[in-house]
């Protein structure tokens, strides 16, 4: 086995794991966070999906050697986190869930999808979204989260940085 | 490994299951659906305990189990008999309760139920949950409200009739003087339990019939709604268990020598994962970890004896169904004359097609898993999703051989059930690998296993007959289906001299007048393990039922829904949806050129539904599904936006189950193994989807979870049709290329 640093929801953390034992397994396992599900283990279906800095990635097929010094954050790690939480507050007024198992992947890709596109088109939700399987079928739902998430958003980050002289 | 973060997530999870119950409760609970009874439970050993949603150990001294538990806290619990999976039940079964009782969700804690005795029908399958509880439960809850008002009102020395229940709390009219119900809850357990409480008139509901917020949702937004696979208990290990792909095959010897040097194996050995009749043979392997043990299982070396199974493939499979489909099979219903009817037709107006479905897998996002402790005295506590706490004790009891009563099932929420979680066989498997080391284990179902091993839904074939009249009327009628049984495949008792109501459900049952008819069964035999699939055998009858009442409306020269409402002369509900499709889908007026529409409905044990399906072609020979329009017949509805979201799940299920990959076997074995050749419908595929929810209120309440998924199939296939003049009969069909 060998020890890896890492960074989980901004707390430092060592675990010592076989290389390549998927990040999946370290976080629910590991870790004891169990809101990461799994799915498919072959990175089809979304259900994993962690944040690795600030891209969605599914955590099932990222070996834990891989993210040495980096920093993944998990769905319990929107807590506190301003657009993570008000992707959530979203999905619970547009009532997104029914068996709710996929809903961690599909809310860490979304806002994933909204730190990077802040007022994503029904075309980026299309690109963003596509690795997020919803086996009851809840994707209209999650469609009109995302862009009521979008329209509750401070303007995007790019509007309100404050210009810099010299 | 990282101990203290581990440590920390099991202090997190005694904190939770360490709280205890006070002193004297309200019990109520109703052993039969006719009559409530109450009883006082010493609290101090009620285990009112876990993590929202998950279910308990039943009371150990308690001589009853109830529905409502007040104590003097005023804390609220509910026990939720009926398993989420996300068909709702989580609200909408506590609501029933609740309502009557006054109290908002917000203030009651609720868990499911664990198999208790006194608690009946403990699953969740058939779209039963609400139509199956809605008297029943509303009586429960307006029973303890009475005795909370006998009580009020006793130790106000007022008339009863002055007090009423509003916000957990009775209060006194004239005086404004309010008790909590916690305040009240001692004096209420020692009063007579009053026979007929009154039900509160639905135009009072504050929730039935609402659209109101979930109170799992929340949880499922962070991360902490508990499933199977998150349970945890002290000592626990992990497994992973090898099986063979091929039904059938017997286990001849294993080499696990590579498997032990994987780090953090722990050892090997056999397991028996029991479904019914069937029993199959597998090696588990032991880890300290899932990932150790699923590496030590890729590198374990099995040898399977598949005793003649490998040569099993669905081609074969088909053209022995095709072959069947010449005998006459069992009759199920005959009326009129169907064959003096179709010898008399006009041969111009004569029609027959065979239509063909596939076996699908259900593939719940969750794969099967479960935490199984078999203990001393052979007792064993089973953390599982499944779809019934009595499902497990059932059983696992049978296939244990131990009492009932020394299985204590923990159901959590479910990640998705669709029948597949109706049995129980991860559990067993997973109970008797416990037993085998000595420890509590949690076995983990890899995609594969779930894609692989079943149960599945079973194929069905259909030859259809018919005849019209030279002005256009349906004259005859025949739906005959070809298929294995869900039934025989589990159970060495099956009646093969019987008509198979389940495989022929719904066929005989349809409002369409028709003067002669016939509706027939004719049985296949496979080894393959079959299992309901959400709206079972309705989710293929439909499609060839619908398609060719289509095909005959083709033949009679008439609008497919106007053919249909045609054959509905007397007032029934089936009239009423088609009427209301009519409108809501605006039928009668022309679409865009290269698109078309069709409809269909179905109504079996589940309820009724029925859809209009829009589709345009383009220049690629593709189809694209524009919008599907949908109405719900419930007469009564407890919440309608979940009926909303679940109906539009059903339907974009049975658009998979239509147009994606199905399961085929080839050499014994599903060559479907994950997601990405078993496909799934992802958000940039899915229609637009508009539910029209028919609820008039009245006694009448129909299922919710199912009737979405058999009309979809068939109005879409109407609808390439009507856009392309190319009849579906076999699926799935690809929409990229029709």
């Amino acid at each position: 086995m060998a020890i890896h640093s890492f960074t989980v929801n901004n707390r430092p953390v060592q675990v010592d794991a076989e290389p390549d034992m998927p990040l999946l397994w370290v976080i629910r396992d590991l870790l004891g966070l169990k809101g990461t599900k799994f799915g498919c283990g072959i990175a089809q279906c979304g259900a994993c999906t962690v944040h690795l800095g600030s891209s969605a990635v599914r955590s099932c097929s990222i070996p834990v050697s891989a993210v040495a010094g980096q920093k993944i954050t998990t769905i319990e790690g929107l807590t506190g986190n301003t657009l993570g939480e008000s992707v959530q507050k979203a999905w619970i007024d547009e009532q997104v869930p029914q068996c709710g198992y996929c809903q961690s992947g599909q809310i860490m890709s979304a806002v994933a999808l909204l730190k990077h596109t802040p007022k994503p088109t029904d075309a980026d939700i299309d690109i963003a979204m596509q690795g997020n399987i919803c086996r009851c079928g809840c994707y209209s739902r999650i469609r009109k989260a995302i862009h009521s998430a979008a329209s509750h958003q401070a303007p995007p980050a790019s509007l309100k940085k404050p210009v810099l002289h010299g | 490994m990282s101990s203290e973060k581990h440590t920390i997530a099991r202090r997190e999870f005694l904190k939770h299951t360490g709280l205890s119950g006070l002193a004297f409760i309200l019990g109520i609970t109703a052993v039969d659906t006719a009559e409530a009874a109450i009883t006082r439970i010493n609290a101090s050993s009620l285990p009112l305990t876990g993590l929202p949603g998950i279910g308990n150990a039943p009371p150990a001294n308690a001589n009853i189990t109830p529905y409502i538990i007040i104590e003097p806290t005023g804390k609220i619990t509910l026990i939720n008999p009926k398993p989420e999976m996300g068909q709702g039940t989580y609200q909408s079964v506590p609501s029933l309760i609740a309502e009557e009782l006054e109290v908002s969700l917000d203030q009651v804690t609720i868990i499911t139920s664990s198999g208790q005795k006194d608690i009946p029908g403990q699953s969740a399958g058939g779209s039963s949950s609400v139509r199956g509880q809605y008297a029943n439960l509303r009586k429960v809850g307006a029973t303890a409200r009475e005795m909370l008002r006998s009580a009020a009102a006793t130790q106000w020395g007022v008339p009863v009739e002055e007090c009423y229940a509003e916000d957990a709390q009775i209060i006194h009219r004239p005086s404004g003087k309010k008790l909590g119900y916690g305040d009240l809850a001692s004096a209420a357990a020692n009063l007579p339990v009053p026979a007929n409480p009154v039900l509160k008139d639905p135009k009072d509901f504050k929730i039935l019939g609402k659209s109101v917020a979930r109170p799992d949702v929340p949880l499922k937004v962070n991360g902490k709604a508990v499933y199977g696979i998150d349970m945890e208990v002290p000592g626990m290990v992990y497994a992973s268990v090898e099986r063979c792909p091929v039904f059938g095959s017997k286990l001849v010897s294993y080499d696990d020598t590579a498997t032990l040097k994987v780090k953090g194996v722990i050892k090997t050995v056999k397991a028996e994962r029991v479904l019914g009749k069937n029993r199959y043979e597998g090696v588990a392997v032991i880890a300290e970890n899932y990932w150790a043990a699923l590496k030590g299982r890729r590198a374990l070396k099995v040898q399977w004896d598949h005793q003649g199974f490998d040569s099993f493939n669905t081609k074969d499979y088909e053209q022995h169904l095709r072959d069947l489909a010449a005998n006459d099979g069992l009759t199920v219903k005959d009326t009129g004359d169907f064959n003096k009817a179709m010898t008399d037709a006009d041969a111009t107006h004569k029609l027959e097609a065979l239509y063909e479905t596939p076996v699908v897998a259900h593939a719940t996002m969750e794969p099967m898993n479960c935490l199984a402790h078999w203990q001393e005295g052979d007792k064993v506590d089973i953390w599982t999703s499944c779809q019934g706490a009595d499902i497990v004790k059932r059983e696992l009891a049978t296939t244990l051989g131990i009492p009932a009563d020394n299985i204590t099932p923990h159901i959590s929420f479910l990640g998705g059930g669709f029948g597949r979680r109706l049995a129980a066989d991860y559990a067993g498997e997973a109970a008797g690998i416990s037993k085998a080391i000595g420890k509590p284990v949690k076995v983990i179902w890899t995609r594969e296993d779930d894609i692989q091993l079943g149960p599945f839904r079973p194929m069905t074939f259909s030859a259809m007959k018919g005849a019209v009249s030279a002005d256009g009327k349906a004259l005859a009628f025949q739906h005959k289906v070809i298929s294995p049984s869900i039934s025989a495949t589990k159970s060495d008792k099956y009646d093969k001299t019987k008509p198979d109501r389940s495989m022929t459900e719904g066929i005989a049952d349809q409002k369409y007048e028709i003067p002669n008819m016939h509706t027939a069964y004719v049985f296949a035999d496979i080894h393959i393990p079959m299992q309901p699939w959400r709206s079972v055998t309705s989710s293929t009858l439909a499609f060839a039922h619908e398609c060719f009442i289509d095909e005959m409306a083709v033949a009679a020269g008439k609008d497919p829904l106007l053919f249909r409402l045609d054959m509905l002369t007397q007032d029934s509900d089936t009239k009423k949806v088609l009427n209301k499709l009519r409108e809501v889908s605006n039928w009668d007026k022309p679409l865009p050129k290269g698109w078309g529409r069709g409809v269909a409905q179905y109504e079996f044990f589940a309820g009724l539904c029925g859809q209009v399906v829009e589709v345009s072609t383009r220049t690629d020979g593709s189809i694209k599904i524009e919008k599907v329009h949908c109405v719900i017949d419930l007469g009564t509805v407890v919440n309608p936006d979940m009926v909303r979201l679940n109906t539009e799940g059903a339907i974009i299920m049975g658009i998979i189950a239509a147009t994606k990959d199905a399961i085929t076997f080839e050499k014994g074995q599903s060559i479907q193994t994950n997601f990405h050749n078993n496909r799934m419908l992802r958000i940039n595929e899915v229609p637009q989807v508009e539910v029209h929810v028919l609820a008039d209120g009245g006694p009448k309440i129909k299922g919710v979870g199912e009737p979405g998924l058999p009309p979809i199939a068939p109005a879409l296939c109407n609808a390439v049709f009507n856009a392309t003049g190319k009849r579906i009969r076999k699926l799935p069909f690809n929409l990229a290329k029709v």
